[in-house]
C-alpha cells in the first residue's frame, strides 16, 4: 500500500542510517517504509491495540503518551524525531516541541492547517466549527484540542527561535507553495532545527 | 506424593564442573534436566531459550509426566505457533532449586547420599541464569536468537541481557519486574512461613519419611494463587456461589466454591512440587533487584545491552508485577539507548494472563521472533 503523502514527503527526507523516534507511529506503516530504506526506527504510541499491531510486524514500539513519556529518552537519542499529524493533539504543543528538539536535533512535524480556505469559510459562512476531510470529527469529540495554523507554527518557531529546514504544503495530495500556504494548504509538514 | 515425585526420570545432563554462586558458595557439579525441540540449525543461531515461572518445569511443550496435563506454554510453542519449533530449536531447562530433575534441595549429597535439604545452598535468579549458560556451553551454543520469560521466566531474561548482553539477539519479558517489591517478599514469606510451621517440614529432612509437608505447602500455593488472580477474575468465575449445598453449613467446610477451588489447587499442587524447592526458588526472586550492583539505577544493568532487542508485555489485571514494573525497566532500557518495545494488554486473567489465550500476546511474541503470526 501507498504511504500516505504526507509519510512519503518524510521517508522521502530522512537519509539512510539515521535513527528515528516515530512519535504518534500508529501501527508501524512510516516506520516499516524507513526500515526499508535502512533507518533505526522506533516508535512511541498511545493505543494498545496500534502497538500490537507494531510489534507483530518487528519493530520497536513502545506505549506512551506523547504529553508525558517523550521525557524517559536521553537527550539526542536519535538523528530525527517525527511528530505526524499529533502536534494538535497534545495538550501543551509548545512543550512537546520542545521535547522532539532535546531528543533529537531536527524533527518532522507536520499537522493540519486550520487557516485552510474551506476551513475559514466554513466558520465565516456556517458559523460552527469545520468539519472537513482532515478534521473530520465534531468539535466534541475531536482529539484535536489546538487546532494550529501554518502562520500560528511559523510564529511559535520564531518565538522560540526554532529554524526552519525545510517545509512541504499539501493541497489534497499535490504540492502548493510557500507564499500561498496559510490559505491553499489543507496539510503542512516541517522540518525543524533546534535554536 | 513428594516420594513419587523424585522417582520420575528427567532428560538431563550433569556438568562436571564448579558453579559458582553469588552467596559465595558454589555447587562442585550440576545437574540440569531440560526439554527441546525443533532442529538446531547448522551454524546454531536457531535457539530460543524459554525460562519458567516459580512452579513451571521444563515440560513447555509436552505433557507432564507427573500430572499427564499439556505442557503449560502449549499453547504458544510448537509447530506452526508463535514460537515456532519448525523455524526454532526451542531450549527449557528446569531451574537451579527446583524439583524437576535439576539440583536442587532434593538433589542427595555426594559424600553421604541423604538429599541435601537446607545443606542446598541458596540461590539467586542470576545463579539460575549462570547454570542455563553453563548448559548451552555443554551444547555447544553460544549465542541465542532469544531469551522469553514469564513472572519469574521474564526475571531470567532480564538477567540474562544483563549477565551475558553477547549471547543473546533478543529478550522476551512477560508479567515480570527487575525486582521483588515488599509486597511480592510479603506474599512469599506467607507461604514459606505455612511450609516450615507444618510439623511434617522436619527442618527439611523429610525426604526419607513418611510424612512431607503436603499441608503446609497446600497452604502457600492457595496463598500463591490468589495472587495470580484477578479480583474480578474471581468474582467471575465464583462470586459468592455456594460449593454443591443449597445453604451455608455454619462451620468450617468449604462452603464456598472459591474455597473448594483453593484447596482442591492446593493439595493438587503437592502431587508436583517439593516444598524445599518452594522455599529455594521464592528465595531467588526475594533477592532479585537487577539495580543493586548499580548503586539502585536500573539503567546501570543494562549499559551492555544496547544491541538486545527487548519486548516487554504487562497485563491490566496483573497486579503481583504491575505495569509501572514493566514502564521502569523500559525507562532504563530508553535511557541507554537499547531498541525496546512495550504494551500493556487487556486481560481479565490477572498475573496468570500471560499463560492463557491473550491472542494479541501471541502476535507479539511471534514478532518479537521476527516472524509472523
Amino acid at each position: 500500500m501507498a504511504l500516505r503523502p504526507d509519510l512519503a514527503i518524510i521517508a522521502a527526507a530522512v537519509p539512510t542510517g539515521s535513527r528515528v523516534l516515530d512519535v504518534g507511529c500508529g501501527d508501524g506503516e512510516l516506520m516499516a517504509a524507513l526500515r526499508d530504506q535502512g533507518v533505526d526506527a522506533r516508535g512511541l504510541e498511545i493505543d494498545p491495540a496500534n502497538v500490537t499491531a507494531a510489534i507483530a510486524r518487528g519493530q520497536s514500539v513502545v506505549q506512551g503518551d506523547a504529553n508525558r513519556d517523550l521525557a524517559d529518552y536521553p537527550d539526542d537519542a536519535f538523528d530525527y524525531a517525527i511528530l505526524s499529524q499529533t502536534l494538535q493533539t497534545t495538550e501543551r504543543p509548545d512543550r512537546v516541541i520542545d521535547e522532539l528538539l532535546r531528543i533529537a536535533p531536527r524533527a518532522f512535524v507536520s499537522f493540519p492547517n486550520f487557516a485552510h480556505w474551506r476551513v475559514r469559510l466554513d466558520l465565516l459562512w456556517g458559523g460552527r466549527m469545520p468539519v472537513t476531510r482532515l478534521l473530520p470529527i465534531a468539535w466534541y469529540e475531536t482529539p484535536n484540542i489546538h487546532h494550529v495554523t501554518v502562520s500560528d507554527f511559523r510564529d511559535l518557531l520564531r518565538a522560540k527561535g526554532i529554524g526552519v529546514e525545510a517545509a512541504w504544503y499539501l493541497s489534497g495530495d499535490k504540492p502548493t507553495s510557500d507564499a500561498a500556504a496559510s490559505w491553499r494548504a489543507e496539510h503542512a509538514i516541517f522540518l525543524i532545527e533546534r535554536a | 506424593m513428594a516420594s513419587l515425585l523424585h522417582q520420575i526420570q528427567h532428560h538431563s545432563v550433569t556438568i562436571a564442573a564448579s558453579l559458582p554462586l553469588d552467596s559465595g558458595q558454589s555447587l562442585p557439579s550440576v545437574a540440569i534436566a531440560y526439554q527441546s525441540y525443533g532442529a538446531l540449525n547448522a551454524d546454531k543461531s536457531n535457539a530460543v531459550l524459554i525460562c519458567h515461572a516459580l512452579t513451571g518445569d521444563q515440560y513447555v511443550a509436552s505433557d507432564h509426566p507427573a500430572t499427564g496435563k499439556p505442557g503449560w506454554w502449549a499453547r504458544m510453542v510448537g509447530p506452526g505457533k508463535p514460537i515456532d519449533t519448525d523455524r526454532f530449536h526451542v531450549i527449557c531447562a528446569n531451574v537451579l532449586g527446583s524439583c524437576m530433575g535439576s539440583s536442587g534441595p532434593a538433589t542427595p549429597d555426594a559424600a553421604t547420599g541423604v538429599p541435601l535439604g537446607m545443606a542446598f545452598p541458596v540461590i539467586t535468579i542470576a545463579d539460575m541464569v549462570r547454570a542455563q549458560a553453563m548448559l548451552l556451553d555443554h551444547l555447544g551454543i553460544s549465542r541465542l536468537h532469544a531469551v522469553v520469560g514469564g513472572s519469574m521466566g521474564g526475571m531470567q531474561a532480564l538477567a540474562w541481557a544483563a549477565n551475558y548482553p553477547e549471547r543473546l539477539g533478543s529478550a522476551v519479558v512477560i508479567a515480570s519486574a527487575a525486582r521483588h517489591s515488599a509486597q511480592n517478599i510479603a506474599f512469599h514469606e506467607v507461604g514459606r512461613q505455612a511450609i516450615m510451621a507444618d510439623p511434617d517440614w522436619q527442618d527439611g529432612q523429610y525426604y526419607a519419611s513418611a510424612r512431607a509437608p503436603t499441608k503446609g505447602l497446600a497452604v502457600a500455593r492457595m496463598a500463591a494463587h490468589i495472587t495470580y488472580l484477578s479480583e474480578a477474575g474471581l468474582t467471575e468465575k465464583f462470586g459468592r456461589r455456594l460449593q454443591a449445598r443449597d445453604i451455608k453449613s455454619f462451620g468450617f467446610d468449604a462452603d464456598f466454591q472459591v474455597e473448594s477451588y483453593l484447596r482442591h489447587q492446593g493439595l493438587a499442587f503437592t502431587d508436583r512440587f517439593d516444598a524445599n524447592a518452594y522455599l529455594y526458588i521464592t528465595r531467588a526472586m526475594d533477592y532479585f533487584d537487577l539495580a543493586d550492583p548499580h548503586d539502585g539505577r536500573l539503567a546501570g544493568a543494562f549499559t551492555a545491552a544496547k544491541d538486545v532487542r527487548f519486548t516487554l508485555v504487562s497485563f491490566d489485571t496483573d497486579w503481583l508485577y504491575p505495569t509501572a514494573e514493566s514502564r521502569r525497566i523500559v525507562q532504563a532500557l530508553q535511557s541507554v539507548g537499547a531498541a525496546a518495545s512495550f504494551v500493556e494488554l487487556s486481560a481479565p486473567f490477572g498475573h496468570d494472563s500471560f499463560l492463557l489465550d491473550v491472542p494479541a500476546l501471541d502476535r507479539i511474541v511471534a514478532g518479537a521472533l521476527g516472524g509472523g503470526f
